[in-house]
């Protein structure tokens, strides 16, 4: 039964941590391009989900409409705040800038509270079964759905990273703004894609875990949760942010093991990335993937 | 087919950098501006190519042209759409990609998507050495990352590529291995050239006509032939001058640069 149990963590584990990945990914990709802490990035979850729940629950959309509409809102939703609200602030010291994302993520806060009501709002329902057996254990079929998501996000930022032409204009901007408008990139529109992925990335992360716990600003909660993922893989590194989110996606589920089984401390799920990241802070302040610049010797 | 007419640039809203500067490049040319350091030759280069405003430099006085049009004051995007395009000093080539990867970005403003393989085929042909070359960029010597740096300008299919001093930390063996490639480019391909050098003598050797700088303004320009035969370049930028400057000469050139001033 023990075992079981831990097993069944660990896969709720590692699918929460690629969702955490994905997370992770999406607030690299704002850092990477254009140097912004975003600290609203757990509002872009929340601002997504509310969206779909809403297109399901006022206009009962089948839910790949709903989802797809939720996509197309949120590619809008990421560009616009990018255009009006940082744009204008290039430049600018960057703890002004940081000081606006916070204030972005208080008021998007209290504004989906105030359109939606501060209580727990759950998912209609939408696949069949709540959870499909695989291998002897129960898991959700949202986890399952939620990890071929992840995944498939996956897959498609490296190929797009790879081989498109603003994925590559946005690997040069990272790299060196200056050389990469000499080359004919513009730097105005890679900001503003990099938010409008990023918006639609966190978006679908807070759909999932919308379906999975209902919607409420606890949502939000995710978007400092990735902190620990991001930190942990280096804040410039996306495949650092993949790893970093799988290590606490597990870590947070192993420690609720720990806790369940041995300590009974109640809550060590929501803390141990925290404690994590101290740790991480201390003996590696880079992270395990951050910058490290290539010397020819 | 590129002219600066009477331009100025201020840096930071005080520093006035270059004084009212003209030029003009016609097509098919291979011009150099020398200069000695600091006389504001990468600026007046970035003022053209629209890269001033990241520095927080500003064109406040005279217009730029460029195929008759005016492009003062354009963004840099725009001008590299328009057959514009600069290598920067330093190379800059975006040292965690490949090289094919850099050749591609380099076609960042084409619209002909489909032509981009066969184009990276062709540029690869100039530079054999970089076909080899499959780790990051990050990793080649200094010679082949300026040969990946002019590369990449190709891939633009420009009509003038500004060059900024080409032969920076190169071994002498290189910098005549780029020089050549520069003077292929303009011949092969008919790509005018504006080149920056310090190496003043192999730049008036490739070049037809040549401009000097010194503190923000042209003091001399000419013929490329004329400019090696004249004293004043002769002694100042080219070494040697006149046998005896050992005696009373230090008094006379001091002379004869405050006439340039």
């Amino acid at each position: 039964m023990e075992l079981d149990f831990l097993i069944q963590l660990l896969v709720n584990g590692f699918i929460i941590g690629l969702l955490y990945g994905v997370v992770a990914m999406a607030f690299v990709l704002i850092y990477k391009s254009s140097l912004v802490v975003n600290f609203a990035q757990g509002e872009f979850l929340l601002v997504g989900a509310w969206a779909c729940w809403w297109l399901l629950a006022k206009f009962s959309l089948p839910f790949y409409l709903a989802f797809l509409f939720t996509l197309v809102f949120m590619t809008i939703f990421g560009i616009l705040i990018q255009v009006i609200i940082l744009r204008p602030l290039i430049g600018e010291p960057i703890i002004s800038i940081i000081m606006v994302t916070i204030g972005l993520s208080i008021f998007f806060q209290a504004m989906m509270n105030w359109m939606f009501g501060v209580f727990v709002e759950p998912f209609p329902r939408i696949f069949n079964n709540e959870s499909v057996n695989l291998l002897g254990l129960q898991v959700q079929t949202v986890y399952i759905m939620s990890g071929l998501i992840s995944l498939f996000i996956m897959i498609s930022f490296a190929i797009f990273f790879k081989k498109s032409r603003l994925g590559l204009a946005m690997r040069a901007t990272a790299f060196d703004q200056q050389a990469a408008q000499s080359l004919g990139v513009s730097v105005k529109q890679v900001f503003s894609a990099a938010w409008g992925i990023s918006a639609v990335v966190s978006a679908v992360a807070g759909i999932v875990f919308g379906i999975v716990n209902g919607i409420s600003s606890g949502i939000a909660f995710m978007g400092i949760k990735v902190f620990p993922a991001v930190i942990l893989g280096g804040l410039d590194s996306v495949l650092g942010a993949i790893l970093g989110g799988l290590v606490i996606g597990l870590l947070e589920h192993l420690a609720h093991y720990l806790d369940v089984q041995y300590l009974n401390i109640g809550n060590m799920m929501r803390i141990a990335p925290f404690y994590a990241l101290l740790i991480i802070l201390m003996i590696k302040p880079y992270g395990f993937f951050g910058t490290k610049d290539i010397e020819r010797v | 087919m590129l002219e600066l007419k009477n331009i100025e640039v201020v840096y930071n809203e005080v520093v006035l950098v270059i004084k009212g500067l003209s030029l003009k490049v016609k097509k098919g040319e291979i011009v150099s501006l020398l200069g000695a350091n600091g006389a504001g030759k990468s600026t007046t280069l970035k003022a053209i190519s629209g890269l001033l405003k990241n520095e927080d430099g500003e064109v406040t006085k005279g217009n730029i042209f460029f195929l008759d049009k005016e492009i003062t004051d354009s963004n840099p995007s725009d001008i590299v759409k328009n057959g514009l395009f600069q290598v920067m000093e330093g190379r800059r080539c975006i040292a965690d990609m490949t090289v094919e990867e850099n050749l591609r970005l380099g076609a960042h403003t084409r619209v002909d998507r489909r032509n981009i393989s066969k184009d990276i085929e062709k540029v690869l042909s100039y530079f054999p050495r970089l076909k080899e070359r499959k780790g990051l960029s990050g990793y080649l010597s200094g010679g082949e990352q300026q040969m990946l740096a002019i590369g990449r300008a190709l891939m633009a299919k420009p009509n003038i590529i500004l060059m900024d001093e080409p032969s920076m930390g190169l071994s002498p063996l290189l910098v005549k291995e780029v020089f050549n490639i520069i003077k292929k480019l303009n011949q092969d391909l008919g790509i005018t050239i504006l080149l920056v050098e310090q190496n003043a003598r192999l730049a008036l050797n490739i070049s037809s006509r040549a401009y000097i700088m010194e503190n923000g303004k042209i003091v001399l320009e000419g013929g490329s032939k004329e400019l090696s035969k004249n004293e004043d370049v002769k002694e100042f930028y080219l070494g040697g001058g006149k046998g005896d400057r050992k005696s009373f000469k230090n008094l006379k050139s001091y002379k004869r640069r405050k006439r340039w001033l």
